[in-house]
């Protein structure tokens, strides 16, 4: 494993099957994917690494959590990707575990352009369908999902239409969870 | 400029080669990992007159560039075109040429003589056409 591999091997059908995972978990709260193609250096886990290749280019800047800020990553990201990395002010992606995410510092978009908000990877120990119990649109009646605390995603609703989406992944499995999405303890 | 201590001559001269020539002198090539596999873009090119001039934007031209790893050595070439096995072979002749680059720098210099002949031949037809302005003294002036 070094910084110039772990590439798609086939980038054209790998990013787009990759993408329409991605784009499928976040349609469906809840659901959960397995995506493949990618391996970054460790700590980033197979579905990040994937993320971070088909949702990133030179024009995404990226923030890098505590954890994931080490010169592997960080020369992977610029053979593969080639994308700016940033405090977490200006980056519209970000990668990390929960705790070195801090919310609060990511821009959540503006009224009249709610698209100009960051899109958080949160790499997590695992990814369950049990927890929190998730309603709204793209969610038939309910689903459940292994989330890292409640109130964050709460506090996210009550600024809709801005606010933050978020993807989790561990290994080479990733969930999503868009600003959306109801979030109650279960 | 020479081959055996100049990467970026090498790179140069590999990017300009005609493919088919390449191949030929190049002959079977030892087994490369892809890290990014040949891919064809569009690159702006810049240019600019004079030494003092602000770049500016000349146009656009295809590319195609490539990554291996040979030996565990690294390989990367940007050619000129869309052809994905010339980019191929122009990457995995870098790594070989990072391994030993007398060998590599010995294979390549008929290309390198090939080119320095096509360039003078067109400098000599150019020069054939070359016009000489001189000013006549007129005789007002005197």
């Amino acid at each position: 494993m070094s910084a110039l591999t772990g590439g798609f091997t086939s980038p054209a059908p790998q990013a787009a099957r990759a993408f329409r995972l991605a784009l499928m978990a976040l349609s469906r709260p809840g659901r959960i994917e397995t995506v493949s193609g990618a391996t970054g250096p460790a700590p980033l886990s197979a579905a990040a690494a994937t993320l971070l290749l088909v949702l990133a280019d030179r024009d995404t800047p990226i923030f890098l959590g505590a954890g994931h800020d080490g010169t592997d990553v960080r020369e992977w990201i610029a053979f593969h990707i080639g994308a700016p990395l940033v405090p977490p002010e200006a980056a519209m992606l970000a990668v990390g575990t929960w705790p070195d995410l801090p919310l609060s510092r990511f821009p959540i978009g503006l009224p009249d352009y709610p698209d100009r908000s960051a899109t958080l990877i949160v790499e997590s120990p695992a990814i369950s369908a049990e927890g929190p119990r998730l309603t709204g649109p793209g969610i038939a009646g309910e689903a459940r999902l292994s989330l890292p605390e409640v109130n964050a995603f709460r506090a996210n609703r009550m600024l809709y239409p801005q606010g933050l989406d978020f993807f989790f992944t561990a290994g080479d499995r990733l969930a999503a969870l868009p600003r959306s999405t109801q979030v109650e303890s279960a | 400029m020479s081959l055996l201590t100049d990467r970026r001559a090498l790179m140069g001269l590999l990017a300009r080669a005609a493919p088919d020539r390449l191949a030929a002198l190049a002959g079977p090539l030892p087994e490369a990992i892809e890290l990014r596999p040949a891919q064809t873009g569009t690159v702006m090119v810049q240019g600019r007159i004079g030494g003092t001039g602000a770049a500016f934007k000349m146009g656009e031209m295809v590319v195609t560039r490539c990554s291996v790893q040979v030996a565990g050595i690294a390989g990367h070439a940007h050619v000129q075109g869309r052809d994905k096995a010339h980019a191929r072979t122009a990457a995995v002749l870098d790594a070989m040429w990072q391994a030993d680059p007398a060998r590599i720098a010995a294979l390549l210099a008929p290309l390198a003589a090939e080119e320095t002949a096509r360039r003078q031949t067109r400098a000599a037809k150019a020069a054939a056409t070359r016009v000489e302005f001189f000013t006549l003294v007129r005789g007002e002036d005197q």
